[in-house]
């Protein structure tokens, strides 16, 4: 195996050895067997259908991720991504049931209004962190409440569907010409077919071009450049002539537009939904945090989080069949990602001091003929 | 005093002390013997293995093989606790005082006088005022640490391991920070403490203060002593610089001029007010200075005086008021991104909190500043090819050690650190360079490089603002001097005909003179 990827694997290991320990003795306390549940977590997961439904929940999770990530990157605690997709879209809902457009037209527009809505939501933090040096942290939380309550009464008082005349709090459906379809044709060109009922929702192209995008932005654009500088170091950043409040400002509106993208995945993909509504999911903007936490903010790394995030969700949906408590997924998922960040870090400890060491060796190994002290020149 | 080593056993013995760490042996056998009532010089290059050493004997970490003795006891230290009970203590080069106590309160702090909740001051005060009379360390115990010049400061920190009963005190660099008159008046406390009984042992590589003011030098190379010298009137500066080096000693002299009349850089009535304050205290105050094509401009000062504000306003960090043409074209109200791509090079002075991003690697760090500009910037892409391409050059003509340009930059000693900084800032081909402590903290190796690579540059026609606080990097390489004191430019001198210690009285305002 590459060294870099078995360094990559090996603290997500020992975290997962740790977070089955700790889940074990859960189970233990509580009077139940382990295996018993982990083989029935086995089972749940071990289907095609299983996987298909672990993409679909992890498409989300993803962009949630990146949307922190971004923050992240650069030492900014975006707690807001999940106000700002919330409130994005149900604003989105409520202009696609406004319009009539061609499909893609369609698409567009209520996309484009998500990320608008919720990257301008976020900019209020923005503001007050850079003008009023408010802590993003506790603007964010903030403004998760505000948003809150903007979404219930927008919802109640203007937004509601009538066609039931106004009973349920929701709003209308979107027309066809809104929706993403679903990629089972397209699957079904490589000659698979899922079982009936199985879909694959269109939004993970979405979700793929997202993380490339986000690759291409840290590691290979300027702005990029400079969000990592600014995280790493702020000082450094200033004296190479990065404006500190303008990329406070920027990171935090890119990571909300980012953020509007989480809803859309519901809305504008999935059946159940179509709509806003009571059931539409509130929280993923929390599961993001935990998923860029566990991907350590790399693009690769986000994928692998939220399958594992989506893994243990779906693994742990039949547990209550059999007598035992569903919550061993959030256990699992807590223990795994306590144990991960706590493993990341020895890792990295240890491999930087390697380095550190390695460079040491290197440099006073017996000198190769090289350039004498003293005769370099400026080019 | 040879006769009383037969009778009186040692303050000090260090034998064959080994200290290895990771991938690197710092000590490799290091024999050191301090007479009791003797002030003991260890002189050695950055990365010798000095500071090793101390912490060695002081008990911050133990040594793989070797032993200590203590007045002639042989010692296992387990911890600094272990170390000061043997009455051993030391004074570091960075001091560690609360700024918001006072200095009665920061020499009791962790050892508190007094029965219970009741702390007793006035017993810690008497005894305070009593070993200042002593040692000639007289210090306010009421004044409050932040008030202090760096020189009081340095006597709270002695009084405090005095206080604790330390009868062999180790000196970090102590004369870093000083100038020439303090620095009299440390060795003169110092002497006061060896005639009472006590051992002092200091660290330095300033020779001239070695030769001046100790009764006996051990040199320190590559983790092994190299020299003990018993008796320092036998040897010259430059017998130990040489034993240091182990090669002949760099020297920062230019000789020829080749300053031009073209002002590249022209600064008119700059001025840095406090931030925060609109009154506030003017840190900088109404500089005006012109720096010429070919020219090195140094400026002087005791730190703290606005030599570091200074610098921060003209690349564009600190806001200021005043002009700053740079070749003629106002740049004053530019942005810092704006200037440096104007060419203002920009050395800073702490090459780790400003210069560089340490988890960055090498080929990234090279674009650090010049990102946004040719070649490094395609669109708004970076260009990779060319940060690597640049990383390379650097690497190989300022001959900065590693194993490759993909490492990150923590993983460079200071030195190869520096000379990256260097490096990056000359090959953007910069019109002025601003240099603050250029060769800080590096050996005299990587020092005498980066001399030779500022005056190459000089040669080429760049002009260099040079801020230093070692007087003979500043008398050696400048072509004009300029003193700051309080934030303002209050002498220019003739960097030929001054002495170090001519301008150490600039600098502290003892000796005025009109611009």
């Amino acid at each position: 195996m590459l060294p870099g990827l078995r360094k990559a694997l090996l603290a997500p290991l020992v975290a997962a050895v740790a977070a089955l320990i700790v889940s074990s003795i859960a189970l233990l306390i509580s009077g139940n067997s382990p295996q018993e549940a982990f083989v029935e977590m086995w089972k749940t997961i071990d289907s095609t259908e299983s996987v298909v439904l672990i993409i679909n929940r992890a498409v989300p999770y993803y962009i949630a991720g990146v949307a922190v990530a971004i923050g992240f990157k650069m030492n900014l605690f975006n707690i807001g991504a999940n106000g700002q997709y919330v409130l994005a879209a149900l604003i989105a809902a409520w202009v696609g049931t406004k319009t009539d457009l061609p499909a893609p037209l369609h698409v567009t527009l209520i996309m484009f209004v998500s990320v608008v809505v919720a990257g301008a939501w976020a900019a209020i933090a923005g503001v007050l962190k850079v003008t009023r040096n408010v802590n993003e942290v506790v603007a964010t939380i903030m403004l998760n409440f505000i948003a809150t309550g903007i979404v219930s009464f927008l919802l109640a008082e203007h937004f509601r569907e009538t066609e039931t005349g106004g009973l349920v709090a929701q709003t209308e459906v979107l027309p066809e010409s809104a929706r993403i379809p679903s990629l089972n044709r397209l699957v079904e060109l490589t000659g698979f077919h899922f079982a009936p009922g199985v879909r694959l929702l269109g939004f993970l192209p979405f979700a793929i071009a997202l993380g490339i995008g986000y690759h291409l932005l840290l590691n290979r654009s300027r702005f990029g450049y400079e969000l990592r500088l600014s995280g790493m170091n702020p000082d450094a950043a200033r004296a190479a002539g990065v404006n500190p409040k303008a990329m406070i400002f920027k990171t935090i509106v890119l990571s909300g537009a980012v953020a509007g993208l989480i809803g859309m995945h519901y809305l504008l993909a999935d059946p159940q939904f179509y709509k806003f509504g009571d059931q539409f999911p509130k929280t993923v903007g929390f599961t993001g945090i935990s998923i860029a936490l566990l991907g350590r903010n790399h693009p690769a790394g986000i994928i692998a989080a939220s399958l594992v995030w989506a893994t243990i969700e779906r693994g742990t949906q039949r547990l209550s069949t059999l007598g035992i408590p569903q919550e061993i997924g959030p256990i699992l998922q807590g223990s795994f990602l306590l144990a991960a960040v706590i493993a990341f870090e020895v890792v990295k400890r240890r491999s930087d001091a390697a380095a550190a060491t390695a460079a040491a060796r290197a440099v006073h190994a017996p000198p190769a003929p090289g350039p004498v002290l003293g005769s370099g020149a400026t080019a | 005093m040879s006769t009383v080593t037969t009778t009186v056993p040692l303050a000090i013995e260090l034998r064959d002390i080994v200290k290895r760490f990771p991938g690197v042996v710092a000590n490799d056998g290091v024999n050191l013997s301090v007479r009791p009532g003797t002030i003991h010089a260890i002189v050695g290059e950055n990365g010798a293995g000095k500071s090793t050493l101390m912490k060695t004997l002081y008990g911050a970490h133990r040594p793989d093989e070797g032993t200590i003795q203590v007045n002639g006891i042989e010692r296992h230290f387990r911890s600094p606790k272990d170390a000061i009970a043997d009455g051993i203590g030391m004074v570091f080069q960075h001091f560690m005082l609360a700024a918001n106590l006072t200095v009665w309160e920061n020499i009791v702090l962790g050892q508190e006088p007094g029965k219970f909740f009741r702390l007793d001051s006035k017993g810690a005060r008497v005894r305070l005022r009593e070993l200042g009379r002593r040692y000639g360390l007289e210090l306010d115990p009421d004044a409050l640490i932040a008030d202090l010049g760096v020189g009081e400061k340095q006597r709270c920190e002695i009084l405090k391991i005095l206080y604790r009963g330390a009868r062999i005190l180790i000196l970090d660099e102590p004369t870093a920070v000083l100038v020439p008159h303090e620095v009299d008046e440390l060795f003169a406390s110092l002497r006061e403490l060896t005639a009472g009984g006590a051992t002092v042992i200091f660290i330095t590589h300033k020779l001239d203060e070695v030769l001046k003011y100790a009764d006996a030098i051990t040199v320190i190379r590559d983790g092994k002593t190299v020299g003990e010298v018993p008796d320092p009137s036998s040897v010259t500066a430059r017998d130990l610089a040489e034993m240091m080096v182990g090669s002949e000693l760099p020297s920062p002299e230019i000789r020829e001029s080749t300053v031009t009349a073209v002002p590249a850089l022209e600064v008119e009535g700059l001025t840095v007010t406090e931030e925060d304050e609109p009154d506030g205290r003017r840190l900088v105050d109404g500089a005006t200075f012109t720096i010429h094509r070919g020219e090195i401009l140094g400026i002087a000062g005791v730190e703290g005086n606005g030599q570091a504000e200074l610098v921060k306003a003209l690349v564009g960090i600190l806001p200021a008021t005043g002009t700053i043409l740079l070749e003629g074209d106002d740049i004053s109200h530019l942005p810092t991104q704006e200037r440096r791509a104007r060419g203002i090079g920009y050395i800073p002075e702490d090459r780790q909190k400003d210069g560089l991003a340490l988890e960055f690697t090498l080929w990234e760090n090279a674009a650090l500043g010049h990102q946004r500009v040719k070649p490094f910037a395609k669109g708004v892409w970076i260009d990779r090819g060319a940060a690597h391409a640049r990383a390379t050059v650097i690497v190989d003509e300022f001959d900065v050690r590693t194993p490759g340009i993909d490492v990150q930059a923590f993983t460079l000693s200071g030195g190869n650190q520096q000379k990256l900084v260097v490096g990056r800032e000359m090959t953007a081909d910069p019109k002025v360079l601003l240099a603050a402590h250029p060769t800080r903290g590096v050996d005299v190796g990587a020092q005498a490089g980066i001399w030779d690579f500022l005056r190459d540059a000089r040669k080429k026609g760049l002009a260099t603002l040079v801020v230093s606080a070692d007087l003979e990097e500043l008398i050696g390489l400048s072509d004009r001097l300029l003193v700051m004191l309080r934030g303002r430019l209050v002498a220019e001198l003739d960097p030929s005909t001054v002495t170090p210690s001519e301008l150490g009285s600039y600098m502290t305002g003892a000796k005025e003179a009109v611009r």
